[in-house]
């Protein structure tokens, strides 16, 4: 029982915090928890939390990505010429969709594991092309995406908000099933020491590839969403994304050295942030102030975070195992 | 004993190449089943090359690798393992961030990207069992263990991947010998049923104990292969060296109990780490810091060059109080404190940069010195006969031996009054370990006081003049002179009471 | 040999120095006006900007870290320095240069705390400290573009010429000139790239590694405020999220130039390279005209194919 604590404390407290937060927010909202207004929270924190896990993705395998919020523009940008239509259209105009995040999501890989580049640098620059891509098929705002599926995917199952589900999901039929098997542990592996990783018969460049992709699978993914939401195709949503995620990430527990987080901890790492910015919303804070409280509150936590090591008394145990 | 008829690995012609250097010049080798064959030779002979082509790490420039009588391209450490072909890594091979569990079954054959296969954990725990390991939970993760945890960790691991041929490559340099004996026991039992067995290692006795067949390596070069026992020692040391060594140790000299003291400490505590550690270090004297692995005795070392915070106790050093809360401090020359760390490849030196850069890095910003001037390392790298091509040359191209080298003399070129070694001789070959011994003994002719802590009782007993063995952060016997003796330094590193002055 | 070897520059220095020249070559092709001298002038004024930044980047990546706090320390110093001019007050007006780069310092001294004591990757606690200076300015100002204006000097350090050559552009190559030496010929500058390649070995030769972290963040941030005070004289004003547009490209600049973004290895006159290169490429394509996506695009595929020439380069030997 220590051994399972040990590894996981960090997602524990997110998860924990999550839900003080969470009691807060919903006890402070002016109309109570009702199913609308856990709609409207969910549904802006699974777009976080896709992006989270995209970045997740990159971080695992000791990388980052910085084109998370130039792919989700991209796909939010196809997405709103290709999901309308009779059911067998948009069905197919999601597919294509996901394929485009996979796609970015292996030139990504490629460019690391075969052209090695670092994943910082390689995502700044292909970031850049996304982008182009996007700009060059939505200049300006527009489009439009089928107001049924959007519906679907953005209201409520008997009360309980459609993507809520969807992120519980995720974790139980993906990621639980997903950490059992040989590409699970292997992108820890390949995080946490690629030389043991490869000497222990790990492919790493196919673990690398396999990370990236499934990155590029869930900012498609977070794209399709911010798709559903909002029903129109924006080429300037990429930015916010690509740096939040990065936070959301952090606050999960994720290491940005690699290796140590799951993928639960960075979906609640973004749904921390999101019910942050919802909680200051609603409490009447003077809204110039904001900007300022969510920089304090994110530094605070960070800062806490790295606390602990003003208690070591060795202080080469700072630089770790 | 008898072989059978086709090796379960053969080497033809193999040739290796970094760059320019050559680690392999057409080596034929051959290992069969049911034999443990040793393989000796010093750093830089081409051992870990050897080993890495085998197990699939790299690939031979020049000629072809047989496996069980079919030529193979062992492209991968995946593919090798498939082939039966097993290695325990010297560098291991266990990722930190799993637990024991996930790195048994991490790229257990057959897995790829799908299913675990969990049935490897079981007949991982039994071999732990047998290995005095059961204390090894598999929800552990793998760094919170220490090195010889993981060490056994890395056996049980090896063991369950069905080897034909089971390489260790200084596997068991963490153990201590009644772990080392249930691992041979296992060995044995393994070449029984046929597997065969490439065993290296520094400990002469660990061959001398298990080895069937010796072969030896020198510059590359594969020099010959005989049986175990047909020659003493110092003739396979002239082989491995390719000249005579008559003595590996200095001879000692009678120590001047009346000698200026340089270093003093009463009562030095760390929680956690040791308890109340008094000794005395005087000019000219070697001072031995011996026991198992991890009872405290590297972290004395660490709180002297003032890595540790809240000790207590007192420290003195020439006969004056003070406290040490800094590496620069602790290497101002008015401490003159130096330490050589016991990781030279992520401690002890910058890798990626130029040995003079390495050279340099200590003495810049200390008093008294010119960083800059080269003439004042040369001396100690000629004593220590360091093989470069050029002092621009990165540290990583170095060989294990020669980086140990540059690691020793950047430190002694601040000329310091005390010098603090953790295991300086660690995974070194011989030859370069002949030549360490006799500068450090040189330097405390000088009037340096050295603190040695060593793995290694063989140290203890012929370079030093005095021993402190600590068991579980304290130090339970201080043995000078005769009283240094193998069997005392065992007792005491596993607390038993015999002979020596007993504290506590 | 080996002095021979010192006087030719390295490759990686020099990839972006003939990439500039190829972009130029190229360019006059199809705008002959490229080549002239005022239109090149102007290229080493908008450069030096970017310059500025870009070397206080060098500084952090060689120690093998990152600070994502440019665009706001930037920012920030601007809005201090045309606050300062605009009370109207002669001695606030003077300190205005010298309170900003302060500014610029002491936020990089916060930085280099966090990165250093604290521990926290320097990617995150630079973007919180980013954000926290984003979140004050929208308190300070209200979100809207803050009062005040650039003093006589700021317009005249951003835009005047001394025989030709932009004034900025001098200052750059001053502050570089410097940065060189520091590197070059200090302790603190072996430590550097000691600390990028392995800070727990450099901790353990006797060194103060908290120190020197600390020190390259203060630079990087005095080197941001620069840029800060040299773009509000340039634009007469500071303006919210003057320094978002400079982040990407300052890192591009600094990588393009052969800098690792692991630590330890790299150069300042590689930085300089990639300024320019990267100045001139962003220049070339407004002059042709080019949609924002499409420069969005070709800046992205040039930098991937620099970057792709740089590291299989280097594999193949």
């Amino acid at each position: 029982m220590g051994d399972i604590w040990r590894s996981n404390q960090r997602e524990v407290i997110a998860v924990i915090v999550l839900a003080i937060l969470l009691t807060l927010y919903f006890s402070t909202h002016p109309s109570g928890p009702t199913t609308y207004v856990m709609t409207i929270w969910a549904n802006q924190c699974l777009i976080l939390g896709l992006a989270a896990i995209a970045q997740f993705f990159a971080v695992i395998v000791r990388g980052i990505d910085l084109s998370v919020g130039a792919v989700m523009a991209l796909t939010n940008c196809i997405a709103s010429y290709l999901i309308i239509g009779t059911g067998l259209e948009v069905a197919g105009g999601i597919l294509v969709v996901l394929a485009v995040g996979i796609t970015c999501g292996l030139i990504n890989g490629m460019l690391v594991v075969f052209g090695r580049i670092q994943p910082i640098v390689a995502t700044l620059a292909t970031g850049s092309l996304f982008l182009g891509i996007a700009l060059l098929l939505r200049p300006t705002p527009g489009g439009s995406i089928d107001y049924d599926i959007s519906d679907v995917m953005t209201l409520d199952i008997f009360g309980i908000p459609t993507t809520l589900i969807f992120a519980l999901g995720i974790i139980t039929f993906f990621w639980l099933p997903l950490r059992k098997t040989g590409l699970g542990t292997g992108l820890y592996a390949v995080g946490s020491s690629e030389q043991a990783a490869y000497q222990s018969g790990i492919s790493v460049e196919k673990v690398r590839l396999a990370s990236f992709a499934l990155g590029g699978f869930f900012a498609a993914l977070a794209g399709l969403f911010f798709s559903f939401v909002t029903t129109t195709g924006d080429a300037g949503i990429g930015p916010n994304f690509t740096l939040n995620s990065i936070a959301a990430v952090v606050l999960g527990g994720v290491l940005l050295r690699g290796g140590i987080g799951t993928l639960t901890g960075a979906l609640a790492g973004a749904f921390i942030l999101k019910t942050i910015s919802s909680l200051m919303f609603f409490s009447g804070l003077p809204p110039l102030a904001q900007p300022l409280l969510e920089g304090l509150i994110l530094a605070g936590a960070i800062a806490i975070g790295g606390a602990d090591v003003l208690r070591v008394k060795n202080r080469l145990e700072v630089f770790g195992k | 004993m008898v072989l059978s008829s086709t090796p379960v690995v053969r080497l033809s012609g193999v040739s290796k190449t970094y760059g320019s250097t050559k680690a392999l010049t057409e080596v034929d080798f051959s290992c069969f089943s049911g034999e443990v064959h040793a393989i000796l030779g010093e750093n830089g002979a081409g051992k870990s090359t050897l080993i890495k082509l085998i197990a699939g790490v790299v690939q031979p420039t020049e000629g072809k690798i047989t496996v069980n009588g079919k030529e193979l391209v062992l492209k991968n450490p995946s593919i090798a393992t498939s082939h039966g072909l097993v290695c325990m890594f010297q560098e291991l091979s266990l990722v930190p961030d799993l637990s024991v569990r996930e790195n048994i079954m991490l790229g257990a054959p057959g897995t790829g990207f799908g299913w675990l296969n969990s049935k490897v954990v079981p007949q991982a725990e039994s071999i732990l069992e047998q290995i005095d390991g059961a204390h090894i939970r598999m929800s552990m993760r793998v760094a919170d263990l220490t090195l010889a945890e993981r060490q056994q960790v890395e056996i049980a691991k090896a063991l369950t991947r069905n080897p034909k041929l089971l390489i260790l490559d200084e596997s068991t340099s963490a153990l201590n010998s009644s772990v080392v004996e249930k691992v041979f026991k296992l060995i044995r039992k393994q070449r029984e049923l046929g597997v065969g067995v490439l065993f290296i290692s520094h400990r002469f006795h660990e061959i001398e104990a298990l080895a069937d067949r010796i072969s030896i390596f020198r510059n590359g070069q594969y020099v010959e292969t005989f049986d175990n026992g047909a020659f003493d020692y110092g003739y396979i040391i002239s082989r491995m060296v390719g000249q005579r060594i008559d003595d590996i140790f200095p001879p000692k000299k009678v120590f001047n109990t009346e000698a200026e003291e340089v270093l003093k400490l009463d009562s030095y505590s760390w929680k956690g780490g040791f308890n109340n550690v008094s000794i005395t270090l005087r000019q000219g004297q070697i001072t031995g810091f011996g026991g198992l692995d991890g009872q405290g005795q590297n972290e004395v070392l660490l709180g002297l060059f003032g890595l540790l915070k809240n000790t207590a106790g007192e420290i003195q050093i020439a006969g004056h109080s003070v406290k040490i809360t800094h590496p620069k401090q602790a290497k101002a020359p008015d401490l003159g404190i130096a330490l050589v760390p016991e990781d030279r490849k992520t401690e002890g030196l910058v890798l990626e940069q130029s040995i003079a850069r390495n050279l340099e890095l200590s003495a810049l910003g200390t008093k008294g010195v010119n960083a800059l001037d080269p003439t004042i390392y040369q001396t100690f790298l000629e004593a220590l006969e360091l093989k470069c091509n050029s002092l621009d040359q990165p540290v990583s191209q170095l060989s294990g031996g020669n980086q140990q080298k540059v690691a020793l003399a950047k430190w002694l070129a601040l000329n310091p009054r005390c010098l603090l070694l953790a295991d300086p001789t660690r995974g070194i070959d011989v030859k370069t370990k002949t030549q360490i011994y006799a500068l450090l003994r040189r330097l405390a002719d000088s009037g340096i006081a050295v603190l040695l802590l060593s793995t290694d009782f063989e140290e203890l007993i012929h370079l030093c003049d005095d021993a402190h063995i600590f068991y579980d952060g304290e130090i339970v016997s201080h043995l000078k002179g005769s009283e240094l003796t193998a069997e005392n330094i065992i007792a005491a590193s596993l607390n038993i009471q015999t002979g020596g002055e007993v504290h506590g | 040999m080996n002095n021979f070897k010192r006087l030719i520059p390295d490759i990686d220095v020099l990839v972006p120095y003939i990439g500039t020249l190829l972009l130029i070559i190229t360019g006059s092709v199809i705008y002959p006006q490229i080549l002239g001298v005022d239109y090149l002038a102007q290229q080493l004024q908008i450069a030096a900007f970017l310059g500025l930044l870009a070397l206080g980047a060098t500084i952090v990546i060689l120690l093998g870290h990152i600070d994502l706090s440019i665009a706001w320390v930037l920012t920030g110093s601007a809005i201090i320095s045309t606050a300062l001019v605009g009370t109207g007050d002669p001695i606030l007006s003077m300190l205005s240069i010298p309170i900003a780069l302060i500014f610029g310092a002491g936020i990089g001294i916060i930085n280099g705390l966090g990165v250093a004591v604290l521990r926290i990757p320097s990617m995150v606690w630079t973007l919180s400290v980013n954000s926290m200076l984003l979140g004050i300015s929208v308190v300070l100002t209200g979100g809207f573009n803050p009062k005040g204006e650039a003093s006589d000097i700021m317009v005249a350090l951003a835009t005047s010429q001394i025989s030709g050559l932009p004034l900025a552009f001098i200052i750059w190559m001053l502050v570089t000139a410097a940065l060189v030496l520091l590197l070059k010929k200090t302790s603190f500058g072996r430590y550097l790239s000691s600390v990028g390649y392995n800070e727990k070995a450099t901790l353990l030769s006797g060194v103060s590694t908290p120190s020197v972290i600390i020190a390259a963040f203060s630079i990087a941030g005095i080197c941001s405020a620069m840029g800060g005070v040299l773009l509000a004289g340039y634009a007469n004003q500071a303006y919210q999220s003057m320094g978002d547009p400079f982040l990407l490209p300052t890192i591009a600049a600094v990588v393009i130039g052969g800098t690792s973004i692991l630590g330890g290895r790299g150069s300042i006159a590689g930085t300089v390279g990639g300024v320019l290169f990267i100045t001139l490429l962003n220049s070339i394509l407004s002059v042709m005209q080019i949609s924002d996506a499409w420069r969005s695009i070709i800046f992205g595929l040039i930098i991937i194919t620099m970057l792709l020439f740089q590291s299989l380069r280097k594999k193949r030997t």
